[in-house]
């Protein structure tokens, strides 16, 4: 049974690992969850993030966000992905394109082409 | 909208937009109706716009000149033949202000949509606004489900609610409270 109390075992986890993830998250993954993205899915998509990222052990180099409409509906569920100073925009994601785009871009830096605005325009 | 819950997340959002530092979800299960209640304490809205904001039209956004959420949520209720109800005060009229969507589903009507995944919904909110406070309760005949995230951040002291663990933490113990009836 899950309780209340659990949350002391986890903050106290979590205080002990504040200081190793400092100053490491340089990746941002941006999730569009206007009216328009929610609709087209953006929900799962998001949560997949969030939860793969964790899985991954990955949660000190990128952080998962939400953002309003980004302006280009059509393409929805849309996700940003900024690191440095790059952004990638990848479109029409499923939770499936997620796992690819955490195991290949968020941990091995290698952009997946395949799901970005620019092979969907194409 | 494919389901219930995902509306509910897109009004939510309007009452993160709004500023809101509380918000309650009420859901309440009765013989064949469901009445949603979203309540918060954002800046409100005056009787001006509050006439125009089921007008598809009429939107906060600026890359677009329409907002559909309320419209959408208003289809959803009105085509069980159910309504939705928004009550909203600013500091201007009122000495708190806030806003409150109330919506009535009939569940037996063939165009009911089904509520879906609340529990991901709730979960969404947290993590999308992890500062502001979530109260949430899902009642039917026989089970109540409960959630209060002011609760949680007593526990936490200070540890974020969107960390993954927590937000996991969240997603198992509603799912448990499901389970239980």
């Amino acid at each position: 049974m899950k309780s209340l109390a659990e949350l002391a075992a986890i903050r106290e986890r979590m205080q002990s690992k504040v200081n190793i993830r400092e100053g490491q998250g340089n990746m941002r993954i941006v999730v569009g969850m206007a009216t328009c993205g929610i609709s087209a899915g953006a929900r799962p998509v998001l949560n997949a993030f969030v939860e793969g990222v964790a899985k991954a052990g990955l949660t000190g180099k990128a952080t998962v966000s939400q953002t309003g409409c980004i302006g280009i509906c059509q393409y929805e569920p849309v996700v940003e992905v900024y690191s440095g100073e790059e952004k990638v925009t990848y479109v029409n994601l499923t939770t499936d394109k997620v796992e690819k785009i955490i195991e290949d871009h968020i941990k091995n830096g290698k952009v997946v082409t395949e799901y970005t605005i620019g092979a969907a325009t194409k | 909208m494919k389901e219930l819950s995902l509306n509910v997340l897109d009004i939510a959002k309007n009452s993160v937009k709004a500023g809101a530092k509380n918000i309650e979800i009420n859901l309440i299960e009765e013989a064949n109706t469901l009445k949603i209640t979203i309540k918060d304490d954002g800046c409100g809205m005056d009787a001006e716009t509050l006439k125009r904001v089921t007008d598809p039209f009429c939107t906060t956004r600026k890359t677009r000149k329409v907002g559909l959420g309320i419209p959408f949520y208003k289809l959803a209720a009105e085509q069980t033949g159910g309504s939705i109800k928004i009550m909203s005060h600013t500091k201007e009229t009122a000495k708190e202000s806030g806003t409150e969507v109330t919506a009535l589903f009939y569940t037996d009507h063939i165009d009911f949509l089904p509520l879906g995944d609340i529990v991901s919904t709730v979960v969404t909110l947290i993590q999308g606004s992890p500062d502001i406070d979530f109260i949430f309760t899902h009642e039917t005949g026989t089970n109540k489900v409960f959630l209060d995230t002011r609760e949680m951040r007593e526990v936490l002291q200070g540890t974020p609610l969107d960390s993954p663990e927590v937000l996991i933490w969240v997603r198992e113990f509603l799912n448990e409270q499901y389970k239980e009836k």
